[in-house]
Order: C-alpha cells, then sequence, then structure tokens
C-alpha cells in the first residue's frame, strides 16, 4: 500500500494506492483504459448526465486508488450500460465492458458475492 | 437510504445459483403463452424466450415494491431477506402481477409465433427447459452466478441436440449471440432474431396498416446486434410510416429500464425524457424490447401508447389472429 499526496496544502487530497487492486483489475478483469484520452465525450454524451464520469472513474482504477473506486459505488451501478458513449468514443475504449468488470470486482471483494 | 446493493445483488445471485433464475417463475407461467400452438418439444431449431417476456409483470410488480422501499427504513432489513431467500424463495411473495398484465406479455411472444408461422419456420420449444439467460447477473457483473449459469443452459441445448436457437428480445439475443461464446468453449449454435428473419423472409401481407409511428430502438439491437434496419423495413412493408427522432439506431438514448431494480426512481427518470423526444415525433411509439416496452410505459400520457412491434405485424400478417 503506498500513500501519495498529491497536495501538500491539503491532506483531504491524500490518495492511497492499493498495488492489489491494480493488479486484480490488469490481470483479473476484462478491464482496459489505457486509450483513454480523457476528452470527456462519455460524460457529454451519457444519459445519466454528470452524475457517472467514466474517464475520473477510470483514472482511480489505473493509479490503483481503490478507495476512490469505491466512493462511487453508486454511480458504478448506475450506468445503464448503453453503449451511447462507446459509440462516440473517438479512442475506442470498452467503457461498458470497464463498468461492468468494476461491478464484477465490487461484487466479489466487497459483497462477497462469488460464493453463494 | 437507496435499495441496498449488496443485498439486493445477493438474492438475484442466490436465485440464478439455486433457483435458476433472477425471479423465478413456475412452469406453468413461463410456457402459459404457448398454449393452443402445438409447438413440437425440441427439435434443430428452437424457439427460446429467455423468459424475459414471462418475467416483466414480475419485475414491474417488484420495481414498484422496490420503489417504496427506497429511501426508507425497510432496506434495513435487506440482509435478513437475503438470509431467508437462500432457503425460501421470497421474491415470489414481492410480486402479485394482475392476469391482465401477464396475458399483455404473453401476447408478444404469441405474435411473434404466430408471424414466424405465416413466414413458413419451422421450429420448437424446449418448455419446461426453457430457461432464463442470465441476462441481469450479467449486466451486474455477476460473473461467477452467471458462468455457472449459461454453462448449465448450453447443456441443455446439447442434450436437446439444438443447432439453432430463434430469440425474440434484445437481452436474450445479444447474451447467447455474443456473450455466451465468450464463457462456453467450443459454443457452436446458430442463434438468429425472429426480426432478422421475417425481415429476410417477409410473409405476406394480407393488411396494409396506414399509420404513422415512431420507433425506440433497443440499446442492445442498436449498438450490440445491428438490427437497426430490420423492424423499419418490417414496417414499412405493411403500410406504416415511421418518423425519426434524431437520437435513433445507434445513436438512440436508452429507455432507463436497466436501473429498474437498484434505482427505481432514477429509471423513470431517464424514461421520461426519452418519451418526451420520442413524442415529439409521433404519438404512437414502437419497440421491441419488452424492458423499454415496459419502462416506457411507465411515463407515457394516456393519450399516447407504447407498442411492442409484433402487434402491428401480427394484425397485418395475420389479422384474425388473437
Amino acid at each position: 500500500m503506498i500513500t501519495t499526496n498529491t497536495d501538500s496544502q491539503k491532506n483531504e487530497k491524500i490518495v492511497t494506492i492499493n498495488c492489489q487492486f491494480l493488479n486484480q483489475m490488469k490481470l483479473g478483469s476484462e478491464f482496459n483504459a489505457t486509450a483513454c484520452i480523457n476528452c470527456g465525450t462519455c460524460t457529454a454524451i451519457c444519459p445519466m448526465e454528470i452524475n457517472l464520469l467514466p474517464r475520473q472513474l477510470f483514472r482511480y482504477v489505473l493509479i490503483g486508488a481503490e478507495e476512490k473506486v469505491l466512493e462511487n459505488v453508486n454511480n458504478i451501478y448506475s450506468c445503464l450500460l448503453c453503449r451511447m458513449c462507446e459509440e462516440n468514443c473517438p479512442a475506442g475504449v470498452h467503457i461498458a465492458e470497464n463498468v461492468r468488470s468494476l461491478r464484477t470486482y465490487i461484487n466479489r471483494e466487497v459483497y462477497g458475492l462469488s460464493r453463494s | 437510504m437507496p435499495v441496498p446493493i449488496g443485498n439486493t445483488l445477493g438474492i438475484f445471485s442466490d436465485n440464478i445459483v439455486r433457483r435458476r433464475s433472477i425471479l423465478p417463475l413456475s412452469t406453468k407461467r413461463i410456457t402459459h403463452w404457448s398454449n393452443g400452438f402445438s409447438l413440437p418439444h425440441g427439435g434443430s431449431t428452437i424457439l427460446y424466450t429467455g423468459q424475459m417476456y414471462q418475467l416483466i409483470p414480475f419485475i414491474n410488480s417488484m420495481s414498484h415494491q422496490l420503489g417504496k422501499f427506497e429511501d426508507s427504513w425497510i432496506t434495513r432489513f435487506f440482509g435478513i431477506g437475503r438470509f431467508f431467500n437462500k432457503m425460501l424463495n421470497l421474491t415470489k411473495f414481492m410480486a402479485f402481477p394482475s392476469s391482465k398484465e401477464k396475458a399483455a406479455y404473453d401476447q408478444p411472444i404469441r405474435n411473434i409465433v404466430e408471424c414466424l408461422h405465416k413466414a413458413g419456420s419451422e421450429f420448437g420449444y424446449l418448455y419446461e427447459h426453457d430457461y432464463y439467460s442470465g441476462a441481469l447477473a450479467y449486466d451486474e457483473g455477476l460473473d461467477d452466478a452467471f458462468k455457472r449459469h449459461a454453462k448449465f443452459v448450453y447443456n441443455v441445448w446439447k442434450e436437446h441436440n439444438v443447432k439453432t436457437l430463434i430469440t425474440i428480445d434484445p437481452h436474450t439475443t445479444n447474451i447467447v449471440r455474443s456473450i455466451y461464446p465468450h464463457y462456453i468453449e467450443d459454443f457452436d449454435i446458430e442463434v438468429k432474431n425472429y426480426m432478422e428473419i421475417l425481415a429476410e423472409n417477409p410473409p405476406p401481407v394480407v393488411q396494409h396498416l396506414h399509420e404513422t409511428v415512431t420507433v425506440h430502438d433497443p440499446c442492445l439491437y442498436a449498438r450490440s446486434e445491428s438490427i437497426v434496419e430490420q423492424p423499419r423495413k418490417l414496417l414499412r412493408n405493411i403500410g406504416i410510416e415511421v418518423q425519426e427522432t434524431e437520437l435513433s439506431g445507434a445513436l438512440a438514448n436508452c429507455c432507463g429500464g436497466p436501473l429498474e431494480s437498484l434505482f427505481p426512481k432514477k429509471s423513470l427518470l431517464i424514461a421520461k425524457k426519452r418519451v418526451d423526444q420520442l413524442l415529439d415525433c409521433a404519438s404512437t411509439i414502437i419497440t421491441s424490447c419488452p424492458i423499454c416496452m415496459a419502462n416506457l410505459k411507465r411515463v407515457t400520457p394516456e393519450t399516447h401508447s407504447v407498442h411492442d412491434i409484433s402487434e402491428y405485424l401480427v394484425k397485418s400478417y395475420s389479422p384474425d389472429f388473437k
């Protein structure tokens, strides 16, 4: 576990990096957002409007900020998986599949739903 | 307090694993629509409903209950509910749709079968083995439960020597055609949607219908399965004029239906937005997905209407069919 202070003036900006989470998302799932260019098309076009911020969520995953991801649980399960964002993503990121991968992670690791 | 996500998904997961559906229905309910058709039991080509149309009245009823619980103290007891649901199917006591509503969602399946017969298609049905596809489990990321369930359903088809499935809704079409092959090694069953079959070989038109409608494209047909032109071709062929919204085809907005289990209120807001877009074009909305139909109907004013495409097709190909 690595703790990084992104702004020495403000403690609330401390981000905890969870390497285990990072590896699990990289190796154990279909998650892939490295092509994301952070353009914001997905947010602009989302029928859920500003509530969902895939690009922000994906940045948290890419740096292993599990806590930040888990702060967004309601947003992750609010995604309609309608793929409107994917249809318009200039970088061809599989946004819906990435969101689904996050649900799978949360179901297993937070809700313990793999053993039912 | 919103509907508790973990416990609600836990109930769905337990139901899929123990009872082979998110909301287990009796065989009588699942197959009730088939009364009077005498479809052969099995065969190399079968109609696979995936239980989607049959489930909607129960999902509607349950969403209505969940909508009442959303933001209430009752949500604290969902964990206890999940515990008891493992032993006894509690979801059975949460959904009481009326006979009228059940019949309304059986009718599109009957219409589709009649249209396929008019097109000369021959197929059977697996009756008590017409299992749920696992679509919601997949969407909610319940991968472990979904994987087990998909293998079970696929093995049932293989035991019955099924070579081709005819699917009738976007969720089932997408899950068995595009998702199962990723989870099942050597998946080798052909999957055809009924609108693809009808568009390739349309039945003779007995009655032309002179109406103007607008079409709501279900997300999965439009953006995953490339079923956009087929419904329009079928409607034009029977004399219907289609007024397009700006956001149609690959750019169609979602009906909000996928949120109804966990966020019933948000789901209605999305539906309202979509209905407003559609009603700017025509007062009649046509769709081809039971989830879209249910969600759009909830917010459509009484002066306007939402219909399954099969209602129009059967009226044209077989006007006396009931």
